[in-house]
């Protein structure tokens, strides 16, 4: 019965003489909706599409915009760092060595100043460094300057740099691969999952600090080494994400469907499965974001990561460590950027899961 | 159960051998020979390197090096201290390391279960934020970031605790360095914890607890934690891969005289022999701790054991 027949039939009021106790009234039913019944059918309920839904949800917390927001401006710090410091990296400026900072402006209110407290044998003494140079009036170091005479300033925008140059490689070069090999081992099953799985049993078994360490030591220092070391063991939690997705998945209908249509397994994999847990792995992929950052400092810091006179942030928090306690302004500077730099990445990280699994909140 | 056993173990051995493996590769195809003296004779290098073995075929020199290595034997230092055992720096070294770590398992652990329990308790309350803030913060801090402004704060400026390990005070000097291995350890639980005795809390055998009159304390420790902790069990790999990279740093900044100091030592000084062998312990201690928390979970939680046997045998 459609809605136009029953409405005629109501108004009409029409009942049977036969039925009379059993009369409905007029009042007795009403409308779920007023109105034009027609329009409110053709109207649709607006579409929100998966991914705007996610943003919106991803807008809403207030972590992950600030931790956004945080990354944003330092990784514009760290494109246009070094261009506007009027130093480069490497510059030693004779007699510039062990300046604290000193900022324009902020100097006035007797705060980043120049000034620092250096302990000597007889007590603490305050000394500005900047007042024994010649043209001291006008040199400005704003994170200070390193033991041997090298702008702070621009070695953390430039250690920045490295740092995150790092980090993205690795993290793009074994989501790649752990991507693969995950989305390859699940698909195929049976005995390639079994040869697959094992690998990557037995890899996981090996502590990656000792693989990372021993690779590097064989590879000499330096930029490809560490990308390279970083990767070796990277992919796996990667592989592992892919691998289950793709068991969740291959068994559902439109692969079937695909399948029967006389897909290839190859696009079967990047078409039909891959744009369905795409999302997964990018949130998995930034987790190793700040997994790789520290990676590289950690092994900065024990001597094995970037090669003088490049800096990464590892490796300046390294050199200062050496003279904290004369000069700790050295390493605030770097800390912070490095402190603030993953915490972002994992607060970011977490919002984007949450995000895109609003059930995964909590967890 | 015991299929289950055997297979790990199974796994673990041969992760054990491929690492012998790769360090012996290393130490063979690694740059120079340590007879790279140009003062010696054809003849004299033959006779050296008869006297060490290398004049034998390859696979009896693996044999010989594994032969070695499982009995401990791990050669003499080259660089760091010139010809001293490396098995005697070991033994006066891994109790230092191993009484460290210990310290920050037990410190990390206590207040990371504390925070998580209050965090649950007190659920979406600023209680609850705090935790969650100083979870999220000891994961993303580096420990060795951490341990810096330790030894500054309460080393250097306080003068609480030596900024440097003392053999003679080896409580006091060890403070530092256990409150800055144990950060990591106390966030992760503290985060697991919290999570997982949220959704115990909230589950139907609490509600009939409580029914039954059980609450406050005897609820918490016995009903719910209990359950609540099994899944802890999991942290435990990410925790020791945690100490291990930890223990390295942290030796270093308070020059505690362990394991990982000697090893970045070892790698600074390019002393290989130190390196392999301490990879070789390193391996060996993550690996068993890896294969007994494999079997404990399959102990504790059935459905891992079948699972895993079901889906892989």
């Amino acid at each position: 019965m459609t809605i136009e027949n029953a409405e005629t039939r109501l108004h009409a009021g029409a009942t049977p003489p036969a039925a009379e106790e059993f009369a409905f009234d007029e009042h007795d039913f009403e409308f779920a909706a007023e109105g034009d019944f027609a329009a409110l059918a053709a109207e649709p309920i607006s579409p929100v599409s998966f991914t705007k839904e996610a943003m919106g949800r991803l807008a809403r917390n207030r972590g992950a915009l600030c931790s956004l927001f945080f990354i944003v401006l330092i990784v514009l710090f760290a494109l246009i760092g070094p261009l506007v410091s009027g130093y480069s990296y490497e510059q030693q400026l004779t007699g510039h060595d062990n300046m604290a900072p000193r900022i324009q402006g902020l100097e006035k209110l007797g705060f980043l100043d120049g000034r620092e407290a250096v302990p000597m044998s007889t007590g603490v003494k305050i000394v500005n460094k900047y007042e024994k140079l010649e043209d001291g009036e006008t040199v400005y170091h704003w994170f200070g300057t390193d033991v041997l005479g090298r702008d702070l300033f621009t070695r953390t925008w430039e250690g920045t740099r490295i740092s995150l140059f790092i980090a993205l490689v690795a993290v793009l070069i074994d989501m790649l691969f752990g991507m693969s090999y995950g989305l390859i081992s699940g698909y195929f099953g049976g005995k390639v999952d079994m040869v697959m799985q094992r690998i990557v049993e037995v890899l996981h078994g090996i502590p990656n600090l000792i693989i990372i360490t021993l690779l590097i030591i064989v590879l000499k220092p330096g930029l490809l080494s560490i990308i390279l070391a970083l990767m070796l063991t990277g992919w796996i939690g990667m592989s592992r994400v892919a691998r289950a997705q793709m068991i969740k998945l291959k068994e559902q209908e439109f692969v079937l469907a695909a399948r029967t249509l006389g897909a290839r397994p190859f696009f079967l994999i990047s078409k039909e499965v891959l744009p369905n847990i795409i999302g997964q792995l990018l949130v998995m992929s930034m987790f190793s974001i700040p997994s790789a950052i520290f990676s590289e400092a950690f092994l900065a810091f024990i001597g094995i990561g970037i090669p003088v006179p490049m800096a990464s942030l590892g490796s300046i928090i390294s050199d200062s460590f050496k003279s904290l306690t004369a000069h700790p302004y050295m390493m605030i500077f770097p800390v912070v950027v490095l402190g603030l730099l993953m915490l972002s990445f994992n607060l970011l990280a977490d919002g984007l899961r949450d995000a895109l699994d609003p059930r995964m909140k909590d967890r | 159960m015991r299929a289950y056993i055997l297979k790990r173990a199974a796994i673990a051995v041969l992760t054990l051998l491929l690492i012998v493996l790769i360090l012996f590769v290393l130490m063979t195809f690694l740059p120079g020979s340590p007879f790279n003296d140009e003062r010696l004779s054809p003849e004299q290098i033959a006779t050296l390197r008869a006297r060490y073995g290398l004049d034998q075929p390859i696979l009896v020199q693996f044999w010989n090096f594994m032969k070695n290595t499982f009995s401990g034997d791990f050669g003499v230092s080259y660089a760091i201290q010139k010809n001293v055992p490396i098995s005697s720096f070991l033994s006066s070294r891994l109790p230092v390391s191993m009484r460290i770590g210990g310290q920050a398992i037990l410190l990390g652990t206590f207040l990371g279960l504390i925070l998580g329990i209050v965090a649950a308790l007190k659920h979406n309350t600023i209680w609850d934020t705090l935790c969650t803030v100083l979870s999220v913060v000891g994961v993303s801090i580096p420990s060795y970031v951490f341990a810096l402004g330790l030894s500054y704060l309460f080393g250097f400026k306080l003068k609480w605790f030596p900024i440097l390990y003392q053999d003679a005070l080896p409580f006091q000097s060890s403070v530092l360095a256990t409150v800055a291995l144990s950060l990591f350890t106390m966030a992760s639980i503290a985060r697991f914890t919290r999570t997982e005795l949220l959704e115990v809390l909230s589950s139907d055998y609490i509600l009939f607890a409580q029914s039954r009159g059980i609450d406050g304390f005897r609820l918490i420790a016995r009903h719910a934690l209990r359950n609540a902790l099994i899944p802890v069990v999991t942290v435990l790999a990410p925790l020791v891969v945690g100490l291990m990279t930890g223990s390295l740093v942290v030796e270093r900044i308070f020059s505690v005289p362990g394991v990982g100091q000697l090893l970045v030592e070892g790698i600074q000084a390019n002393d290989y022999s130190v390196v392999t062998a301490l990879s070789f312990v390193y391996s060996l201690l993550y690996i068993a701790i890896m294969l007994v928390v494999d079997i404990l979970y399959g102990v504790i939680d059935p459905r891992i054991r079948l699972a895993k046997g079901a889906s892989q045998s």
